[in-house]
């Protein structure tokens, strides 16, 4: 039976890793100089890794799939960035960011993980000012600080409503500088299509020139992937167009084990979907729970009547109403399952009935509008430029959305997949959220992975794996690139012969995954979502239609290659949350609920990871890592 | 549940590489007032690939304006007539029925076309690569509240960092000018106090790529700030000149 070793460091969990850094072997300046990382993907966890491996002396290959660095989706990040700096002096500490990320994410992430997470939390802001983010600020010139969702302190560091932008653009001038400084080989608009697994060891990556078609071999003595999540799969998302599992899932088919595919997060202040046409929804930051406040009306026959003339008796503050200790800063999980309840009672507002209201009026009476216009004002504004309507005025409408994606490649406490010489880092390892986010963690986790935690553990790999040199003519590079390119082929053949476009076909994927893989589950619908998602595999396999060739820039062959993979993705998160029978953070099942509708877990039985393993030929295996908690006491999340 | 509809006519620059002729082709389609401008894209694509033809290639990301990756020349216009908006977050509310569109890519030599409306801006990433960061390894650094920074010093450094990197400035200046782009790292990281020690040699190094690359000089025409989707001030360029001539005079 194979069996999962997520190596943790003995010891009390606040030396765990301490312990591990002493212990950890070193490789000699001038051997980090022969070596050779690659680093896929330059978010703030690809940016900030190769950018550190960089300095360490190693020479890194860094690749991605845009045609700047500087446009990874963790750009996108509006809110900000959690750290235990106690500037508040409102009581947070190391212990405490721990506590309320475990509970967080509902008891389903790795101890020792969430702990180092916390603690290197705070190195991660002195580092960014470091390099000049320009943070907000008080008056008298020290860092401001905010609250988000699922915790009673201000911990929260931000720069406008553009956190993740200048967290980026920070370490993408980092990366830029080792460009200068040739430890770093920038490869833009490359997509990664396959590793190269030589003797068990990941030994190097395929990819395709976007501009030329062409496919390219690259070898090194690790690689890092950092290539976010997959919540594109659900078509509709807060993703951005080219964010994908394409990368991820390869791995897998290569004996990389995808660990809890199920746990997703639906973000609940997102711009409510307004037509048919739409390819991705936007999402609104969480930090304006700090202020609005989210509320329907009481009464159905209220549904349509402009709000400023829905008396305050007439409205249900149902956040403030159910959860006092919380309010309006519940975490995702709960505040999205209450909108899609008060919608389910027929007390959804706006054109389409799926939206509740978030509003400004008192914030804005008790502080003025230039105090929220100061702390919001960006957000406020595209608010304004999507939908048209001016929410100084009229509260907001917002929406539950498909947002980040906790599941991905299993890895165990070094960030090391289950291929030796691959490396996890950010939202496409699965270790840190457990079944649910917290609010300006994913900008934390990315940073202190890819600053903090892979430099040293790749040196530690490849100081005690001596890796004899590969060259990229070497026979597992050809093979691997012979079925890349057989896989291309194979899809093009249909392609020239189809009938529906890759659009449809990915459309409908997605209306299944938000339908019976999405906000709440039952076994019925998951078991029906399984069958409709292999007909829809056979459908693409038989029918897509994509234009053009292989050999030239071809946006929509890019898709529909990413659209094959999660065509296979979605199956495997919908089997997940099958076997899951439990409820836990967001992955809510509809038969394991407590008569006031809150989730109810099962620690009796589902107290593990759940890391499913690639078979060629039938259904994938099952591995299970027991979470072991010697520190906390699982007990049942209440924010009441 | 948007019964409106509007007729759109567009004039598209199609060129299927860098060394082909490019042309205008004609295109119209129906669409509602409340897609944005690239979902409108989408959906002539959309029917481009039914009828068998190669659908208009724009480049595209996040779709809310903050990546910097989408761009294109709107009716004369880098990202549209919209002030403050980049193409993705324009919307077709903005135009009338019945309206002919035109759309053409980035152009500047510094810019190669890669395809219809996509093109090359590696050119940014060497000028940032020349010096626009903080020469600061990984590590242990002096807590993060060591060095107070006042708020508005601050904030004027974000109004600068807060550029996107999309191009427009270049697109929209006659002599392709990219000095609002590189005035804007420039400013943000000479405003910070963590940059200090290596301000001058910065500013050279940036300026002179910039030229290296095939960039126009700026002739204060101000059509820069007035194309930029994140209404970047032309007093960036102001100051990177200043910082330009600081560093000639005090050699740091």
């Amino acid at each position: 039976m194979t069996t999962l070793d997520s190596r943790v460091p003995e010891g009390p969990l606040a030396e765990k890793w301490s312990k591990r850094l002493h212990d950890m072997k070193l490789v000699a300046p001038n051997n980090k100089r022969k070596q050779k990382v690659i680093v896929v993907g330059t978010g703030l966890a690809g940016a900030s890794a190769a950018a550190s491996l960089g300095e360490l002396g190693y020479h890194v290959d860094a690749f991605c799939i845009t045609d700047s660095p500087r446009r990874a989706h963790s750009i996108a990040a509006q809110g900000g960035i959690n750290a235990a700096k106690n500037y508040p002096n409102d009581g947070d500490s190391v212990w405490r960011l721990f506590y309320d990320t475990i509970k967080g994410g509902d008891f389903r992430s790795r101890e020792a993980n969430v702990h180092r997470l916390a603690e290197v939390s705070t190195a991660i802001i002195d580092q960014a000012v470091a390099q000049g983010v320009p943070f907000a600020r008080d008056y008298g010139g020290e860092l401001a600080n905010r609250s988000f969702g699922g915790a009673q302190v201000s911990r929260t560091f931000y720069a406008r409503g553009q956190t993740g932008q200048q967290l980026l653009l920070g370490a993408y001038q980092a990366l830029m500088r080792q460009v200068d400084n040739k430890t770093v080989t920038m490869y833009p608009r490359r997509e990664m299509l396959d590793l190269v697994v030589v003797d068990g060891k990941a030994r190097g990556i395929i990819t395709r020139n976007l501009v030329t078609g062409e496919l390219e071999r690259h070898q090194a003595d690790a690689v890092v992937l950092c290539t976010g999540g997959y919540g594109r799969v659900y078509f509709l998302s807060t993703n951005a167009f080219n964010s994908n599992g394409t990368a991820a899932w390869r791995c897998y088919k290569r004996g990389a084990h995808f660990a809890n595919p199920c746990y997703v997060q639906i973000h609940p202040t997102c711009i409510p979907q307004s037509g048919d046409y739409q390819s991705k929804l936007t999402l609104m930051s969480e930090s304006l729970r700090n202020d609005g406040r989210v509320w329907v009306p009481k009464d159905k026959a209220d549904v349509k009547t402009p709000p400023s003339q829905i008396p305050d008796e007439r409205r249900d503050y149902y956040l403030e109403r159910k959860y006092p200790s919380f309010g309006n800063l519940v975490p995702r999980d709960v505040a999205s399952r209450n909108a899609k309840y008060v919608c389910d009672e027929g007390r959804g507002v706006g054109a389409t009935g799926r939206a509740v209201y978030l509003d400004f009026r008192d914030a804005i009476k008790n502080q003025g509008r230039d105090a929220i216009a100061d702390k919001y004002g960006n957000l406020f504004h595209m608010y304004e430029k999507i939908t048209g309507e001016n929410p100084y005025e009229v509260p907001m409408r917002i929406y539950p959305a498909v947002h980040y994606t906790m599941g991905g490649l299993w890895v165990d406490y070094e960030l090391m997949s289950t291929i030796p010489g691959l490396f996890v880092a950010g939202e496409a390892n699965f270790s840190d959220h457990g079944a649910n986010r917290l609010g300006a963690s994913a900008l934390m986790q990315g940073l202190a992975d890819g600053y903090f935690v892979v430099p040293f553990s790749v040196g530690n790999y490849l100081a005690q794996n001596k890796v004899e040199a590969v060259s990229t003519d070497h026979a597992d590079f050809k093979r691997t690139e012979d079925e890349v390119t057989a896989h291309l082929q194979k899809m093009l053949d249909v392609g020239a012969k189809g009938n529906r476009t890759v659009i449809e076909i990915y459309r409908d994927l997605g209306e299944i995954m938000y339908d019976q893989v999405g906000m709440s589950r039952t076994p019925e619908g998951l078991k029906e979502a399984i069958t409709k998602i292999k007909k829809l595999q056979n459908d693409f396999w038989t029918d897509v239609k994509i234009p053009g060739s292989g050999d030239e820039f071809n946006k929509m062959l890019e898709v529909a290659g990413r659209l094959a993979d999660f065509l296979e993705l979605a199956e495997l998160m919908a089997r997940d949350a099958l076997h899951r029978d439990e409820s836990c953070g967001g992955h809510f099942r509809e038969d394991h609920q407590t008569p006031e509708g809150e989730a109810r877990r099962d620690d009796e039985n589902f107290c593990y990871v759940a890391a499913w393993a690639f078979k060629e030929a039938g259904e994938p295996e099952l591995i299970k890592e027991p979470l072991e908690f010697e520190n906390v006491e699982l007990s049942t999340r209440s924010y009441k | 549940m948007h019964d409106e509809t509007m007729n759109v006519h567009l004039k598209v620059w199609r060129q299927a590489g860098p060394e082909s002729e490019g042309r205008f082709e004609s295109y119209s389609t129906e669409v509602n007032p409340h897609m944005s401008f690239l979902e409108m894209l989408d959906v002539v694509n959309e029917d481009l690939i039914k009828k068998g033809e190669m659908p208009i290639e724009f480049d595209n990301d996040c779709r809310e304006g903050i990546c910097g990756t989408c761009g294109c020349v709107v009716n004369g216009q880098a990202h549209g007539l919209e002030r403050g908006t980049t193409v993705c977050q324009l919307h077709m509310r903005s135009f009338r029925d019945g309206e002919t569109i035109v759309i053409e890519p980035w152009r500047a030599e510094a810019f190669p076309v890669i395809r219809d409306l996509v093109v090359d801006r590696g050119a940014f990433d060497r000028i940032i690569a020349a010096g626009g960061y903080v020469s600061v390894n990984t590590g242990p650094k002096p807590d993060a509240n060591a060095v107070k920074i006042g708020k508005d010093l601050s904030d004027r450094a974000f109004d600068a960092a807060a550029c996107i990197g999309c191009g427009a400035c270049v697109a929209a200046c006659p002599n392709a000018s990219a000095s609002l782009f590189t005035g804007a790292k420039v400013t943000q990281l000479a405003l910070m106090p963590q940059g200090a020690p290596e301000r001058g040699r910065r500013v050279r190094a940036m300026v002179d790529q910039m030229d290296a690359e095939g960039f126009g000089n700026c002739s204060n025409i101000g059509e820069c700030e007035a194309a930029c989707p994140k209404e970047i001030s032309l007093d960036n360029i102001a100051t990177m000149k200043r910082e330009y001539l600081r560093a000639m005079f005090t050699d740091h």
